[in-house]
């Protein structure tokens, strides 16, 4: 942070300080009351908060409501691909470490269309903070089910209500080995999102973020009643798991303590039908994370590249 | 060491060498009995005393298929010449067989013809399974009635009187055998057993130096036919290895540092050897979750800065379709390399085709304007990847290189390229970003532009596949779209400015023209070769550069009286039932020169999973011409 070192016996001057505006751009084209717009100011003011240089952070998004993300950020971004935000970010963290990389991705994106990379980005384990805005639904394409809506939504494609209970993205990705950080939020709480996000940011390695989110186009009454509802959210807490303040603590009815690094705990938590748990599920400090992996080997001088590629010449050499 | 006394001189021979201009021997056993170890190593002796060399591997399509049968074969094919050799040429002269159903595998592909030489391992003359001796004496009656030569050469016999076990040495009596047949040097011989068991301990070297020298030996007293295939000195530095090592070699040397790839066949051996390599080089091969990962993986590294290849074959490619789209739409620089299999759908992965040409070109839906190259030769195959990522990041644009399984396995020697650090990628500019410049300002002459790299203060911006402006930002307005369409087609332009034309190999007009591109170069100059030797009018052209196309194509079509494209892909044949010159479906190239230049352009295409023989060339040039075959 900017200003006094904790000694007391220096001042940290920067050469640039950043307020928030300096992590804001245009104007954000959700609908009145969607749940991205808090998300979005949760992260400007993470990013004001750490000080990120906007030039060195990259939002990677794919497609959907939540992948315009990155354009509302000032910060480098890559709207790029339906489903496919996970191996770009990849590709970005593993030849740029000094790059801060987040992932901003939907239901449809992460957990139908990119499940595939979803799972072994989990598993990867390399330093990206990830958002999940899960609103249950497909609000660009004009609803549509999505794998996590509840079974019997109704919805365009199926007007009679959905068939198949939804996936759980907390107990999928608790399900996948190598697993680092998972944590739930909701956007309609701002104090927790912030915490929450800021927990991931710091995590080295994948942290995994669901972010329960109303859509008020399309999933307007689950909305309703998901923020009106205290009796079925309970938060998590622990010395290691998220630290609110009093004020956020305050609008949970229910909190119950939890050990972060029980995932056998986690899994069940994460597979309550009754009940949404938001906080810190799982934590695992000491994942082997890949973006470790061959990092020592990359960057080589150009004499010392020549030097090896001559001798690998000569492997071949009559 | 050598033991002196083993060794012969040539002189003691009981008959006199015939001089050859050149020579095919094929080595066929069952898989894992080291053919082509043996024949790699007999390639690399020739390659060493000057002569041209060409070497194709014959690979079982299973890991483990049941020994003694046709689908066990495994064998390597060696071209060898007082010159050049630039394919694997027609039917083989000698064939060594380590049993008797192994050359039937082959027969079956008419690689062979009346008059080949069999030399074939005689223990199962007397196995103790009858079943096994009765099929050994019916193939050898077979074979002979076929119009074959054979021999029995007692390999299993004669190594043991140098092993207590034979199996794994017989392959390198068979090395001694060949050195000694083709008159090779002993020395260069004995140096290429110490470099291929280096890492193995010296008794082994000592065994198989002693196997070396057996079927040296055996050879010199007992055949009665001995060759002599003399060397065109070239006194230049040269290595030998196959497409695929080249187009490794070619990552490193372009100073490209991550190859994110998906195992496919035939590509995959190019990422066994950089992930080799890369520890000592420097760079990392990443093993995505599928080919679509592989790509975003590597479009995020030089989205970054950090250029990155990612190496694939057919069905690969179909699953990249989107992202190449997107590396198009959005200006990323990205090298894809295309080793081309049979297709399609599954197809074929371990044939050779040229079937992916019109897919690259035009796959994207959207118009995806990016440049495609084809080497020819095992050495293009090295040029090619340091040349593709230098036109990536100049031209901010995906560069597709089209090798093919011919070229994957096919060994070639040729100059050693001596690699220089301008070669290699320049380090990421993170020098604070012009202040105006907008994330694509299009130059309107050349469609040029610059890209900000992330970490560059003030450059920041989203990049999108959607339709956008110069500043970077989503457009939905047409003439937006129009004029972004415009820009990334007129890159390709003026890329094609920078071309020259092809060269005409042969006269400058005539009555036939045949156009080829990628690995079938060496098969059609040779069969153009030996047409013009028989007095036809023909030349050939190859095209490197297929988009964007190579100019003055018109101009060079427009002096032969006939064009023709040479291909290994599907045409519909105009003799077929329902086909006319209009429902006519050319082969891949033809239908692009036909678009591009209005000029009639025909074809002659085959998916047989054959690289192109040179008879086959030569065939049909006199068909075309209407010469007598002779």
């Amino acid at each position: 942070m900017y200003g006094l070192k904790l000694d007391y016996c220096a001042v940290d001057v920067p050469d640039k300080y950043y307020s928030q505006s300096d992590y804001e751009k245009g104007t954000a084209r959700w609908c009145p009351g969607c749940g991205d717009h808090s998300v979005l100011s949760a992260v400007q003011r993470l990013c004001q908060e750490k000080q990120l240089a906007p030039e060195k952070t990259v939002f990677v998004s794919g497609i959907g409501c939540s992948s315009r993300f990155p354009h509302y950020m000032s910060t480098y971004g890559f709207h790029g691909l339906h489903g496919r935000a996970f191996p770009v970010a990849e590709g970005v963290k593993f030849r740029r470490p000094d790059l801060d990389v987040f992932v901003v991705t939907g239901d449809g994106d992460c957990c139908s269309i990119g499940a595939g990379h979803w799972i072994h980005s989990i598993r990867y384990n390399m330093n990206i903070t990830v958002l999940l805005f899960d609103n249950q639904i497909y609000g660009m394409t004009k609803k549509q089910t999505s794998p996590t809506s509840p079974i019997g939504t109704m919805s365009n494609t199926h007007p009679h209500g959905s068939v198949l209970p939804p996936i759980n993205p907390i107990q999928t990705t608790l399900g996948v080995s190598n697993v680092s950080f998972v944590a739930q939020t909701a956007d309609w709480m701002p104090g927790h999102l912030y915490a929450t996000i800021k927990a991931a940011h710091e995590h080295q390695g994948f942290s995994f973020v669901k972010v329960m989110m109303r859509c008020p186009k399309f999933m307007q009454e689950q909305a309703k009643a998901l923020v009106a509802d205290r009796e079925h959210i309970t938060m998590l807490t622990h010395e290691n798991g998220i630290q609110v303040d009093e004020a956020t603590a305050a609008i949970f009815s229910h909190k119950k303590e939890h050990d972060p690094s029980d995932i056998s705990k986690a899994r069940q938590y994460s597979e309550d039908p009754d009940m949404y748990y938001l906080g810190l599920y799982y934590q695992d400090k000491t994942a082997p994370r890949y973006d470790l992996y061959g990092a020592h080997n990359m960057g080589f001088s150009a004499e010392q590249k020549l030097q090896a590629l001559n001798a690998e010449l000569d492997r071949y050499a009559l | 060491m050598a033991s002196p006394e083993l060794r012969v001189d040539p002189a003691t021979t009981k008959v006199s060498r015939t001089t050859l201009r050149e020579h095919i021997v094929e080595i066929v056993s069952d898989s894992g009995e080291g053919a082509q170890k043996a024949g790699q190593s007999f390639g690399a002796v020739c390659a060493k005393m000057g002569n041209g060399v060409w070497t194709v591997e014959i690979i079982p399509a299973d890991i483990q298929p049941p020994p003694r049968t046709k689908e066990s074969v495994s064998g390597i094919r060696i071209r060898l010449g007082a010159g050049k050799i630039t394919n694997m040429g027609d039917e083989a002269d000698i064939v060594v067989a380590f049993n008797e159903i192994a050359p039937y595998a082959r027969i079956d592909q008419d690689a062979y013809k009346k008059g080949t030489k069999i030399l074939i391992e005689s223990m199962w003359a007397n196995h103790s399974d009858p079943s096994v001796q009765q099929s050994y004496a019916r193939a050898l009656e077979d074979l002979k009635a076929r119009g074959f030569v054979v021999y029995e050469v007692p390999m299993e016999e004669e190594c043991l009187k140098i092993v207590p076990d034979a199996k794994r040495g017989k392959n390198m009596w068979v090395l001694g055998m060949l050195t000694q047949l083709y008159n090779r040097s002993l020395e260069i011989a004995e140096d290429q057993i110490r470099m291929t068991f280096r890492k193995k301990s010296q008794s082994v070297i000592d065994i198989n130096l002693k196997l070396l020298h057996g079927g040296f030996e055996w050879t010199a007293k007992n055949l009665d036919f001995l060759y002599d295939i003399p060397a065109t000195e070239t006194g230049e530095d040269l290595v030998v290895m196959n497409g695929n090592e080249a187009l490794s070699l070619g990552v490193m040397a372009s100073g490209i540092e991550v190859c994110s790839m998906y195992p496919i066949t035939p590509a995959t051996s190019a990422s066994h050897q950089l992930a080799e390599s890369f520890e000592k080089v420097g760079g990392l091969v990443h093993q995505a979750e599928d080919e679509i990962a592989a790509i975003g993986f590597a479009i995020g590294c030089s989205y970054a800065g950090k250029p990155a290849v990612t190496i694939t074959s057919g069905p690969g490619i179909a699953l990249k379709t989107e992202f190449m789209g997107l590396a198009g739409m959005a200006e990323v620089p990205l090298v894809i390399i295309n080793v081309q299999r049979g297709g399609p759908s599954t197809g074929l992965p371990t044939k050779v085709e040229q079937s992916d040409l019109l897919a690259v070109l035009y796959g994207q839906p959207g118009d995806t304007p990016k440049v495609v190259l084809a080497p020819s030769s095992i050495e293009e195959c090295f040029q090619f990847v340091v040349l593709a990522r230098q036109i990536a990041e100049a031209f901010r644009t995906p560069v597709i290189i089209l090798s093919d399984a011919n070229l994957a396995t096919g060994v070639q020697p040729f100059p050693r390229p001596k690699p220089k650090a301008e070669w290699l990628a320049p380090p990421v500019d993170q020098s604070p970003w012009k202040k105006d410049v907008r994330a694509y300002e299009w130059d309107e002459q050349t469609g040029l532009s610059k890209r900000p790299i992330p970490g560059q203060e003030g450059g920041m911006y989203t990049l999108t596949g959607l339709n956008h402006s110069e500043e970077g930002r989503v457009s939905y307005l047409g003439n937006v779209n129009q004029y972004g369409a415009k820009m990334r087609s007129r890159k390709l332009a003026a890329f094609g400015r920078t071309l020259k034309p092809p060269h005409v190999y042969g006269d400058e007009s005539g009555e036939l023209l045949l156009v080829g591109w990628g690995s079938t170069r060496g098969a059609i100059e040779e069969g153009v070769d030996r047409a013009r030797e028989q007095g036809a009018s023909v030349s050939s052209l190859h095209i490197h550069f297929l988009s964007p196309m190579e100019p003055g194509l018109k101009e060079i079509f427009s002096r032969f009286k006939k064009v023709k494209t040479v291909e290994i892909n599907y045409s519909d044949d105009l003799t077929d039932p329902l086909i006319t010159p209009e429902n006519r479906r050319y082969s891949q190239l033809a239908w692009v020169l036909r678009a591009q230049t209005l000029v009639d352009v025909d074809c002659f295409s085959n998916v047989l999973g054959q690289p192109l023989r040179p008879r086959q060339i030569l065939e049909m040039i006199q068909e075309e011409l209407n010469l007598k075959n002779n």
